[in-house]
């Protein structure tokens, strides 16, 4: 094997009295894709900030680039240098267009010390054509797009360094089978052209498809390094998790109950004409393309968009949803998929994000009981198997994944009848993935109506009693448990 | 919730040592550490200053900026900013005089004027979350209106009052206590239990926080909005009838630029002006803060034109100490 392109050494971190990195090993070959796997809040997302400047490393471990020992202070001297990330939360500016993010701080001048407005926009066209974007205009704002796109217009702004080493902190979190073949295609042809990928993901399935070495981390410390051609898939979670995971899509079976929502002619912003009905102890999945309108349908029934024609009925009753209120009022739970944005409050705890929503029940009159408020969110805490030092400490310092789990709790919390998960376990590791899993079961006998929307498709074949397809705000397509296929369910969502 | 500095304390005492606890007590409450500092510098320059009888002036002095400051930071904890209490003061200090003039019970024009600041507070809260006006441009709207409003209510001239129940309110003493000191430590109180401890308390932060989310949760950030405008609306009008009962009369040009002090002692308090973040006790500590400050540099002979640009350096140093403690966490 060659000198490493990038190598880490005994790298350690420590926030406070937490220790998150214990002595780290770490290195990328150039022409080679590194997957950077294990539990949420392993590490994985704090090793890449250090790497790139935004957290400095405890006293004695050692970092070099191109054989040369160096050390980032700013996100800044870690790109100058080639080294590029896209980081696992959007970190983009919904004010400004696509082109103007994706040229931030670096935007193309003219002889006069100007921006160079069309040289910036034909640029950001070469490539967002790169990555198949062209439908996106890059003069057009960022911040009315959906997560999909924002998330391709983050992967090319980590492009447009020309970076030796590109980092991609979960990149198809938010993106559906479509765009994750693109993005695959591009990290292969950077790949062609020497350039070293690390790859966070926890879609096992990408690993395996992706990656040519993997190194897992485990509470913080490297537990195996290796070719991905070594491994099974059971191999690998036993590495990420110390124990074997089988059944990795439970399903509990349910007699259908009464129905519970009904939707009819449902007319939104991205939604056109839409009716179903989903029944008491039923998961209906929702697949689609990104720009379907799953998300859109889904904001719709919550009373988040509105409903420009069209009724939802909740138990045979009709609802007026005017506002996100009307939606909870009626029993209804939304869980976003954009957590940064809409689902938690980002510089507060996890006991207030939890509790928000729920805070009627959790109250004598108007006064918050808090020791209601506390076994409350405990026992949430404990089902989802939330990882942070307490129910305190502010959901922002929290993993990736332990903020999905605090972003469903706080749904699950207000005691719904039907519950939208707009894509559930974005960021989640296996082993929590199967216990929100487990969870969804449970609720479901319990009688809750589950809509799930997800761009993975196992895990929408695995859980759904019925899938529903949707294309062009449309549906066209509805499969049963058991009929239901991958390709079956493509072929709906292109047409 | 927003790091609640007793609480935080107490558990703290439970497993260290009571000195850790104490330290981390004033970590969290730099502006507490600042009046402590302040109070002990001014005290070697000036030694009439630590004497009971001055030191409860000053809080005499402070109840009324203190009390508004305190709505305010309602206000400012959603992320908006009340540009109209000193309006608010005014003009509901003249109608209170005009109501005791005129010798109504003061059963009646007591919750009369305050309701009638929260009316007007609601008013800004109605044009900002309703109309969609920015907060800055509502009030300042609002700050103008009812100055030429209490002009032309007043026409221009004080408005006296004769009666010595109305006086107590500004002016008496309980077991030694300014009258004003005791109102505005109920309003402490009540304050610091609404935010800490009730439902409301919650959806102020959460909206300060994020709104898209606190919509999202189901509640009502327009509603939400007007509560705390109607807050301050409220607390300015307490503060009137104080100032009113003191003076004995309603001045149609009092409360002038009281917005600032008030903004001051919130900012001071560790509240952050982009929302979420702060808490009462801090902005009690903040008006404590700019109320010494006044009171040592009046017993120091500075005059009062020196008296701005020395408030202002000692703002300005505060907010620099606060915000470097932030970015280097
Ligand atoms: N700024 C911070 N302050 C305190 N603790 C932090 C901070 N940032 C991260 N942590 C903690 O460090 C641990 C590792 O977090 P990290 O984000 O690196 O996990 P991750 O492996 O990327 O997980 P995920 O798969 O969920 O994204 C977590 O327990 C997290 O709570
Ligand atoms: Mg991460």
């Amino acid at each position: 094997m060659t000198a490493p392109l990038l190598s880490l050494h005994g790298i350690g971190k420590t926030f406070g009295s937490v220790t998150v990195l214990r002595d780290v090993d770490f290195a990328v070959q150039a022409g080679r894709v590194m997957a950077l796997v294990g539990e949420n809040g392993a590490g994985k997302s704090t090793l890449m900030k250090i790497v790139t400047g935004i957290h400095d490393p405890d006293k004695g471990g050692e970092i070099r680039f191109k054989g040369q020992p160096v050390r980032f202070h700013t996100p800044r001297q870690a790109m100058d240098a080639g080294i590029a990330i896209i980081h696992q939360e959007l970190n983009l500016l919904p004010g400004l267009s696509v082109a103007e993010n994706i040229f931030l701080g670096r935007e193309p001048r003219t002889r006069f010390g100007s921006i160079d407005w069309s040289t910036m926009k034909a640029r950001a066209a070469g490539l967002l054509a790169r990555l198949k974007q062209d439908h996106v205009s890059p003069g057009a704002p960022l911040g009315r797009m959906g997560v999909g796109t924002q998330q391709m217009v983050e992967i090319a702004r980590a492009l447009s360094l020309d970076a030796e080493v590109i980092i991609m902190d979960e990149p198809t979190d938010a993106l559906t089978d479509v765009e994750t073949r693109i993005l695959f295609e591009v990290i292969r042809s950077l790949k062609a052209e020497g350039k070293a990928i690390v790859y966070i993901s926890h879609r096992l399935s990408e690993i395996f498809a992706l990656c040519d070495d993997v190194t897992v981390l485990r509470d913080g410390q490297m537990v195996h390094t290796g070719t991905v051609a070594d491994l099974t898939e059971a191999d690998l979670i036993r590495h990420m998790v110390g124990r074997e995971i089988t059944d990795q899509y439970p399903h509990a079976k349910c007699p259908p109950g009464k129905v519970r929502l009904e939707v009819k002619n449902a007319v939104a912003d991205g939604v056109e004409d839409v009716s179903f009905t989903a029944r008491a102890g039923e998961v209906v999945g929702f697949a689609g393309l990104m720009g379907a309108g799953r998300t859109e349908l889904a904001r719709a029934i919550y009373g988040a968009n509105r409903l420009q024609t069209g009724t939802v009925e909740v138990d045979g009753v009709p609802v007026p949803l005017k506002s996100p209120r009307d939606g909870v009022r009626a029993g209804i739970a939304y869980v976003t998929e954009d957590r940064k944005a809409d689902g938690l409050i980002q510089p507060h705890s996890i006991r207030f994000n939890m509790a928000l929503g729920a805070l009627g029940r959790l109250s004598r009159g108007p006064v918050v009981d808090r020791r209601r408020e506390t076994s409350a969110v405990a026992e949430y805490m404990k089902a989802f198997a939330v990882k942070a030092p307490d129910m305190d400490c502010p959901v922002n310092t929290l993993s990736g994944g332990n903020q999905q789990k605090v972003s469903l709790a706080k749904s699950l919390l207000t005691q719904p009848k039907i519950v939208i998960l707009d894509e559930p376990t974005r960021g989640v590791d296996v082993g929590a993935r199967r216990e929100i899993y487990v969870l969804i079961n449970k609720l479901k006998e319990q009688g809750l109506c589950v809509l799930l929307m997800s761009s993975d498709m196992p895990e929408l074949l695995g859980l759904s009693d019925r899938i529903l397809v949707l294309s062009h705000g449309r549906l066209t397509g509805s499969f049963d448990r058991g009929q239901a296929t991958q390709e079956g369910i493509m072929e709906r969502a292109v047409a | 919730m927003p790091s609640n500095a007793t609480s935080r304390t107490a558990e703290t005492a439970a497993n260290g040592g009571a000195g850790k606890a104490v330290l981390r007590f004033l970590a969290a409450n730099k502006s507490l550490v600042g009046l402590i500092l302040l109070m002990a510098v001014v005290s070697l320059f000036s030694p009439n200053f630590l004497t009971v009888d001055n030191l409860l002036n000053i809080l005499r002095q402070t109840s009324i900026n203190a009390i508004i400051a305190m709505g305010m930071t309602f206000v400012i904890l959603t992320a908006g900013i009340d540009l109209s209490v000193g309006s608010v003061l005014a003009f509901t200090g003249a109608v209170c005089a005009s109501l005791v003039a005129a010798d109504a019970s003061l059963w009646v024009a007591l919750p009369a004027t305050l309701a009638l600041g929260a009316a007007l507070g609601a008013a800004n809260g109605v044009v900002i979350a309703i109309g969609g006006v920015q907060p800055f441009i509502a009030t300042l709207v609002g700050m103008t209106v009812l100055r030429g409003a209490t002009l032309v209510y007043t026409d221009g001239r004080p408005i006296t009052t004769m009666s010595d129940p109305f006086w107590a309110i500004g002016g008496e003493y309980v077991f030694g206590i300014p009258v004003p000191v005791l109102i505005a430590a109920f309003a402490f109180i009540v304050c610091w239990f609404v935010l800490s401890q009730m439902r409301f308390g919650r959806y102020v932060y959460a909206v300060g926080g994020n709104e898209q989310v606190t919509r999202l949760a189901g509640i009502s950030v327009t509603r939400v909005k007007i509560a705390v405008y109607a807050v301050s609306g409220l607390m300015a009008a307490l503060a009137g009838i104080i100032l009113t009962a003191r003076l004995e009369s309603a001045q149609p040009t009092a409360g002038t630029a009281y917005e600032l002090d008030a903004i001051a002692a919130v900012v001071l308090g560790g509240t952050s002006l982009m929302g979420g973040r702060g808490y009462i006790f801090g902005t009690l500590i903040g008006a404590l803060i700019i109320g010494v400050l006044n009171n040592a540099l009046n017993l120091m002979d500075v005059s009062s034109y020196y008296q701005m640009i020395a408030k202002g350096a000692v703002i300005l140093l505060a907010v620099l100490v606060d915000s470097r403690g932030k970015t280097n966490r």
